[in-house]
């Protein structure tokens, strides 16, 4: 996007539980500085924070994304394995591959994937076993 | 109903965040599942939980919750209470527990989040 008026991108390590929810913090905080309205920016946020958990609990790292248009907010999920074997297993509600730790925390009810669509204006997920996911979210601003 | 409202209903204990004890409370959510807190929480909403973990603040930050009650007398410990204190969140602890917290907001005339977030 040529007219982005703001891009930030975050590391988010694998297993890194303790810091968890601070890039999708930090995205949100900009956001509402940038002057957002309140329902687009909880939704981005809610969205935000399931790609943050995603990217500790199941990659093996990888990188939170966000860009902000005078129109639209693109968050950008990208990580560098191990991938999903089966998408549309994984975007089923309840399913849920995560770890005890995880789950002992509150988090691995199977919510994420369903949850960062149903926030999201567009989704757009793609998935190589070895290589990596990437999942796309775009949220259009009300004026 | 104020925040304020739902101290005697409770017989809770203020822990943090007295300036906010004059908001709304629309809706509330009992869950130690932080996975489905976010995906059915509402506005205006309150948060009952028996889970005393720094993710509580930061999921009711990412939904714009301003009041946690933590159920069946679990009181957090002091982080988790610095980050509520940074974030502006009131913290409430009581000795009921989850079940009855949550029956005893829903007598008083607070409903649940009915629909799932999002668009």
């Amino acid at each position: 996007m040529a007219n982005n008026l703001f891009v930030d991108s975050y590391d988010v390590a694998s297993g890194a539980f303790q810091t968890a929810g601070d890039a999708s913090a930090s995205i949100k905080r900009k956001l509402k500085q940038l002057g957002i309205d309140a329902v687009t920016l909880r939704r981005v946020a809610v969205a935000s924070y399931e790609a943050e958990l995603n990217l500790i609990i199941h990659s093996n790292g990888g990188n939170l994304i966000m860009e902000m248009s005078p129109e639209e907010v693109l968050l950008i999920s990208k990580d560098v394995g191990p991938g999903i074997p089966d998408i549309s297993k994984a975007l089923e509600e309840g399913y849920s591959t995560a770890s005890e730790e995880a789950r002992d925390l509150g988090f691995g009810a199977g919510m994420g994937l369903p949850n960062m669509k149903r926030n999201a204006d567009t989704f757009d997920i793609e998935s190589q076993v070895g290589e990596g996911t990437t999942i796309k979210m775009g949220f259009t601003i009300k004026r | 109903m104020t925040i304020r409202d739902l101290i005697p209903i409770l017989d809770a204990k203020v822990l943090c965040g007295e300036e906010r004890l004059d908001e709304e409370v629309c809706t509330a959510c009992g869950s130690d599942l932080m996975s489905d807190v976010l995906a059915f929480v509402k506005e205006k909403c309150v948060l009952i939980t028996g889970l005393t973990n720094v993710h509580v603040m930061r999921t009711a930050e990412m939904l714009d919750i301003h009041c946690v009650i933590f159920a069946r007398g679990k009181i957090p410990g002091d982080e988790i209470l610095e980050e509520a204190k940074e974030i502006g969140i009131a913290v409430l602890a009581t000795e009921h527990t989850n079940y009855t917290t949550c029956g005893l907001l829903y007598q008083a005339g607070i409903k649940g989040s009915a629909s799932r977030t999002g668009a």
